[in-house]
């Protein structure tokens, strides 16, 4: 017998108990609904992280100053200034796996343009800074390495600061006062939203670091060099771990750190810290799905329950086409479409709703989800699998009846 | 005319356990091809046993049973199976018409099994409703139909393979005289017109004398092997009875 008309057979019972199908495709329905939504959860969160991972700028390495030991007393990473900007030209020049080096500098102070003030963080940079943190321009532009080298009053605002001073009005080429120094605003930065640790990235205002050291945070008294941190771009992901090494090898050199004593810097990677969080909604997207899937196995045993209530209550009829000459191969692949179409048809019908919930999830909670076709082409094959595997037994079943007793059966 | 059934020596065993009952104890006869035979017995004489076997549903413990030539004991059951849809015809008692399923595709369901084209199975199908004469009912469905046309459904689902022998178990033991008579007069015409042999159980001596033979069944042995002098006429039979009023307003529907 062909398998098209072992298909028929199968449709047609299926047919005939109407309500029973459809309420047994409900199980595989929710089933493969909910794995596709949950996946589609999952892999949204995932993406969000991604997203903002990278929002803080590729192959990030940070290096902070201290912390020393004197006396046995350990201070903390920053307490004592270590760090300068010869230290960040020194990096770029000598290490070879590095691209860029920013040195760095930063306070907070309340900022004035017109009647409008906001309290902000200033940082002193260099225009690097831009391309190690992939910074665009919304307006106006960045400021330029002889702003810099002439300490000029020059600031870049992040978009919430632009807002917050100016409105709608465009900052750029309008004065800020920044601790009672007036700057001309060069530009404006494209929003970033939030970094992995949930601050606001547009809360800040940027200018020239040689300007920040000496008009506005105060020159440090031991060394008017002396910087808060050293941001350092790998030339690529795989050069991270080789960079470190150089970065660390060189500033023991230049701090004259003899062997045996502890760094009087840290050094840390910045992916690699964010990279834990993308693992772990990695993990959650993984759980997510492992729940759905349980929901999909219950509904495939519910397809078995089904399928072997059937071949009991069909028990003469399975007698009756065994009399007439079906081979139990007949019967054994008659009940299987009838379990594999029944699933097949329960998974079409959940990646409809599935889909549909996934659409209804980001729009009513805000949460992006992400559907990938191989999620969706993943359930459906599961599902016709939950249809072959459940279906199996009762199938087996009903093909090794004996066909006098299985006509006689009441 | 060979004999369509050669059975030598026939024995089963049922084996509960330790207990072994012997249900069929060495039966031996032939059937000619074309005749129509009764079997006849009190229950527990090992007629239904002996159907079973015949109907190649079951197969000997010892002896052996040749069906058109072919030693039925030395086949698996795919092949019993292809035989069953070939050469045999069943009619049941309780008819076994799936429900919810129209009569031409009751009729149909054997040749499911044979690989036949759509549209030969549906020609076929009709041509052995109309042979049963039930070609206006094909759509109905069993529970539409009266006892005696379910009966008259599941031999044209026996004829559709125009197999060789039509095997009938108690074929008049659901219905009434009327019906049973009319189920008689097929048999007849279908033994007569078309050369098909029927082998039929039956508890019903009248029935059973509308065969040419008797086969008495007692203690899993055949007792008395009774030839039918004059077998009766199920049709002049039929026509002799009184006017039915239920047949009447069928008739009239």
């Amino acid at each position: 017998m062909k398998l098209f008309t072992s298909a028929r057979i199968a449709v047609r019972a299926l047919r005939v108990n109407r309500a029973r199908s459809i309420l047994t495709m409900l199980g595989i329905v929710i089933g493969v609904a909910a794995v596709i939504a949950m996946v589609g959860v999952g892999a949204g969160a995932t993406e969000r992280i991604q997203q903002q991972i990278q929002s803080i700028g590729s192959n990030l390495i940070i290096v902070l100053p201290g912390s020393i030991s004197t006396n046995g007393v350990r201070l903390g990473a920053g307490a004592v200034v270590t760090l300068t900007t010869d230290d960040a030209k020194a990096i770029v020049a000598e290490c070879p796996s590095v691209a860029l080096a920013v040195p760095t500098v930063r306070g907070g102070a309340q900022v004035v343009a017109g009647s409008n003030n906001w309290a902000t963080t200033v940082q002193g940079v260099t225009p690097d800074y831009a391309t190690i943190r992939d910074y665009t321009m919304l307006l106006g532009q960045f400021f330029t390495t002889p702003d810099v080298e002439a300490a000029a009053k020059v600031a870049v605002l992040g978009e919430t600061v632009a807002g917050n001073l100016f409105g709608d009005v465009n900052p750029t080429g309008q004065v800020v006062i920044i601790k009672n120094v007036p700057f001309t605003v060069s530009g404006v930065l494209t929003p970033k939203g939030q970094s992995p640790t949930g601050q606001d990235q547009d809360d800040v205002i940027l200018v020239p670091i040689t300007t920040a050291t000496q008009k506005l945070l105060g020159a440090n008294k031991a060394n008017a060099r002396a910087v808060g941190g050293i941001m350092v771009q790998a030339l690529s992901p795989a050069a991270m771990d080789q960079a470190i090494d150089e970065i660390s090898a060189l500033l023991r050199e230049r701090h004259r750190i003899q062997p045996g004593s502890e760094d009087d810097f840290s050094i840390r990677n910045l992916t690699e810290v964010f990279s834990a969080q993308e693992t772990s909604a990695q993990v959650m997207a993984i759980l997510l799905g492992a729940i759905a899937s349980v929901s999909l196995i219950v509904g495939g045993i519910g397809i078995m329950n089904i399928m072997l209530v059937s071949v009991t209550e069909r028990t003469r009829e399975i007698g009756l086409r065994l009399a007439v000459g079906a081979k139990r191969t007949h019967i054994l692949s008659q009940f299987l479409v009838e379990a594999i179409t029944l699933s097949a048809l329960g998974g079409i019908i959940g990646i409809a709703v599935g889909v549909a919930a996934s659409i209804a999830i980001s729009s009513f909670a805000r949460w992006s989800t992400h559907l990938s076709l191989l999620s969706i082409a993943a359930s459906f094959w599961f599902s016709a699998m939950v249809g072959v595997f459940f279906g199996y037994y009762p199938a087996r079943k009903a093909a090794f009846l004996n066909p006098i007793e299985a006509l006689r059966y009441e | 005319m060979g004999a369509i059934i050669t059975v030598t020596n026939l024995v089963k065993d049922f084996r509960l356990g330790e207990v072994a009952t012997h249900v069929l104890k060495g039966i031996s006869f032939e059937v000619a091809r074309g005749s129509f035979v009764s079997i006849m017995g009190p229950s527990g004489s090992g007629k239904s046993t002996l159907m079973n076997i015949l109907g190649c549903l079951d197969v000997p413990t010892s002896g052996t049973y040749l069906l058109d030539g072919v030693n039925v004991g030395a086949l698996d059951s795919d092949a019993l199976a292809e035989l069953r849809s070939r050469r045999i015809g069943f009619v049941f008692q309780q008819f076994h018409l799936l429900a919810r399923t129209s009569a031409a595709e009751n009729v149909e369901l054997p040749l499911l099994y044979t690989d036949t084209p759509a549209r030969e199975r549906r020609e076929r199908a009709r041509r052995a409703l109309a042979a049963v004469g039930l070609a206006e009912r094909e759509h109905h469905q069993p529970s539409q139909l009266s006892g005696g046309q379910q009966q008259r459904v599941a031999i044209a689902r026996a004829l559709v393979n125009d197999p060789a022998l039509i095997l009938a178990d108690e074929p008049t033991g659901a219905l009434d005289t009327r019906m049973g008579l009319e189920i008689m007069a097929i048999f007849q015409r279908l033994n007569r017109d078309a050369g098909i042999t029927l082998v039929m159980v039956t508890h019903d001596p009248d029935i059973a004398g509308y065969g040419q033979r008797i086969l008495h069944c007692r203690d899993g042995r055949v007792h008395r092997d009774e030839a039918v002098d004059h077998p009766g006429d199920a049709a002049a039979d039929l026509a002799g009875l009184a006017p039915d009023e239920d047949a009447a307003v069928e008739r009239s529907a």
